[in-house]
């Protein structure tokens, strides 16, 4: 066979097993993340009374439900408390590795996965969770499944899946200064809706993709289930080798070098085939808030809200009201006139080093005037920005500076955005009641949300960012 | 798991786009184990206000609908997290089949692992279908799968779903017990594997590199 192949080809094929009638293949998967959330799939195990198939290639993470703040390890919530010591109970059963509660490298699932080297280009990796998109980045086949297909994985390590469409996303051009990932990313997700993606593998490409760093390529990809896809990927190149060259779990030596010529070949090959194409170009792209309850409601900060009114497709209307009516906006406000009531800078989206620097880039000799929450995405960024003196920055801003989880993105460990108050918020949902029951989203970038803690508002960056090293 | 093959019953319509997870089961509610049925929660803060109180204006909560076994939703039905509770709290609380002019792919294959059809219709058919159900609140559907259509009065409408759902729906398969008879090829796979991609097996984590 010597026709043209994408990225998500070669993937595919390099794990499929079999392949029924109907079109479904069934797939090695070469990692599989588990979290408090799996608990369903490991009592299917308990009732059949079967074992997990490859305890080395499986690993756990605390992240869901653990504490931010004050003695972690000291859960009051019984409730909360369950739930990690069910993860740790299930994992020792069956002999799985656990980044838990205290462990230098827990933090947030798709952050650990990256940044310990377990994610790498050309595996297939699945989890329990939607945001596992996060991890194609680096060139992996990445999604999320429910409990049902965590127990599969658990007791087979294989899945069955029907190969999605292939979808490309091009960025050409340069994105100005103040425009990052998640710019780029809710841009893409307002041109081609929550839906826009369903059902297909999204390659971004491009020469603004090229030059997005590997978080930033990881905040691309973990929005792709935004916008519906299966699952995001870039891909490999000498960045992504060299970003992983010495991790602790990547190939080293010889076995680095055999990897990396393997690597180079994923990329798609000129000429391949795309169900749909997509272009964007970077340099109309200005920093984006949303204003609604879907990642959709997506506009560049100088623009204003709908005024449904003005609509005159009636079902589009009726969604206009509803969303404006829950973020108690009134139609046509600017989003510039938008007040805060508080900030939250984590999740699996924007909590990498490179988003805390960008926050800290803007925050630095400022002061904060709304309360807020910065939750590092894993203990060692934690430790790093503590290195290059950030967590002085926050907390100096007057934020509070807490420990590694999914935190107030979710809202489940506890943290959470109370009844009617408005966040700025680096996370990847603005649903109803997402950051807890009641609570106002809106999603933008880390340098966006300390630009509106200084002023209480939601505002353009830029202005904040001159003579500044960002 | 059962099969699905056709189901008549009253059908409520739900219309809201990008209707997600986090709305068909709060967050919060996740900490529930299978076993303490999940009915109650589903579209809790829809149907539910700050004091626990129904809100009488949402369609489940009326006289005619709550009893439904189909609902008609909008675009993006069951977009967001991968949680399959959420597939639970409508199974729980009685529906059979959502139909709707797209789905979220996680959300739809969780249905499909639970006896649930996630039934795929044309906008405009989606919006007549709406239109049919609040004209004549309590009018009965016939989902019928291995026809693919939905008998809405004297009109017949078709429907899609990805092919290998249907047939997984159709004979109410178990993925366990059917990957077992391939348990032959898996180790073939995995043999060939280790010399083809000698890097994919990860390092030992059992040690702290720290």
């Amino acid at each position: 066979m010597d026709e043209e192949r994408t990225l998500l080809d070669k993937v595919w094929a390099a794990h499929e097993i079999a392949r029924r009638e109907d079109g479904e293949s069934l797939l090695w998967v070469d990692r599989h993340f588990v979290h408090e959330g799996s608990f369903h799939a490991f009592s299917r195990l308990a009732e059949r009374g079967a074992n997990v198939a490859e305890p080395g290639l499986t690993f756990g993470v605390a992240d869901h439900y653990v504490p931010t703040r004050g003695v972690r390890r000291d859960i009051t919530n019984p409730e909360i408390a369950h739930m990690v010591r069910q993860l740790e109970e299930n994992l020792a059963k069956h002999g799985i590795v656990l980044f838990g509660l205290g462990d230098p490298r827990q933090g947030i699932v798709h952050v650990v996965g990256p940044e310990q080297g377990l994610t790498l280009p050309g595996l297939i990796i699945v989890c329990g969770d939607s945001h596992t998109s996060t991890h194609g980045a680096l060139g992996a086949c990445a999604f999320g499944i429910g409990a049902s297909q965590v127990a599969h994985v658990l007791m087979t390590q294989t899945i069955w899946q029907r190969k999605p469409g292939r979808m490309r996303v091009t960025v050409h051009g340069e994105a100005a200064v103040g425009v990052a990932a998640k710019d780029i990313v809710l841009a893409i997700i307002a041109r081609i809706g929550a839906d826009g993606a369903t059902g297909h593998a999204l390659e971004f490409a491009g020469s603004a993709i090229r030059d997005l760093s590997i978080e930033g390529r990881l905040t691309l990809c973990n929005m792709a289930i935004e916008a519906g896809a299966r699952c995001g990927m870039v891909a490999p190149d000498e960045k992504t080798f060299a970003w992983l060259k010495g991790r602790p779990c990547a190939p080293e030596g010889v076995e680095f070098e055999r990897a990396v010529e393997d690597w180079s070949a994923l990329a798609t090959d000129g000429g391949a085939p795309f169900d749909l194409d997509v272009y964007l170009d970077a340099a109309t792209i200005a920093p984006i808030v949303t204003w609604g309850t879907s990642p959709e409601d997506a506009l560049p900060i100088d623009a204003s809200v709908p005024d449904p009114t003005r609509e005159t497709d009636m079902a589009r209307a009726k969604y206009l009201r509803d969303a404006l009516d829950y973020m108690g906006i009134a139609p046509g406000s600017r989003l510039t006139e938008i007040v805060i009531d508080r900030v939250f800078i984590g999740s699996c989206t924007n909590s990498r080093i490179e988003d805390l620097r960008a926050a800290a880039a803007v925050l630095a000799g400022r002061t904060s005037k709304v309360p807020g929450l910065v939750s590092a995405g894993s203990a060692r960024i934690k430790r790093q920005a503590e290195e290059e003196g950030l967590d002085r920055i926050f907390r100096d801003a007057g934020l509070e500076w807490g420990g590694p989880g999914c935190s107030m993105c979710v809202g489940i460990n506890g943290d959470i955005v109370p009844p009617g108050e408005r966040c700025a918020s680096t996370t990847n949902r603005n649903f109803r009641g997402r950051q807890g029951p009641g609570a106002r989203t809106h999603l933008m970038s880390p340098a966006m949300v300390a630009a509106a803690a200084v002023t209480g508002h939601l505002t353009d960056v830029r202005p904040f960012l001159s003579g500044r090293k960002v | 798991m059962e099969k699905f093959t056709r189901l008549t019953a009253t059908a409520c319509p739900l219309d809201v786009a990008n209707l997600n997870t986090d709305q068909l089961i709060p967050a919060r509610y996740l900490k529930l184990p299978r076993s303490a049925g999940f009915a109650k929660v589903l579209l809790y803060d829809l149907r539910f206000g700050d004091d626990g109180h129904e809100r009488p204006e949402f369609p489940l909560n009326r006289p005619t609908w709550r009893g439904a076994k189909i609902i008609v939703g909008g675009r993006n039905f069951g977009c967001g997290s991968s949680r399959e509770a959420a597939v639970y709290a409508l199974r729980d609380y009685g529906i059979g089949c959502v139909i709707a002019p797209s789905f979220g792919d996680i959300f739809a294959g969780n249905a499909a692992q639970n006896a649930v059809l996630t039934a795929i219709v044309s906008d405009a058919d989606a919006a007549e279908l709406m239109a049919a159900l609040v004209a004549k609140p309590g009018l009965e559907l016939t989902v019928d799968l291995e026809q693919l259509t939905i008998e809405c009065r004297s009109r017949t409408f078709g429907f899609a779903i990805d092919p290998v759902r249907r047939t997984r729906l159709l004979n109410g398969w178990d993925d366990i017990a059917l990957t077992a008879s391939y348990r032959d090829r898996i180790a073939a796979f995995k043999a060939d594997d280790r010399i083809r991609r000698p890097w994919a097996a990860p390092r030992s984590v059992h040690e702290d590199r720290e």
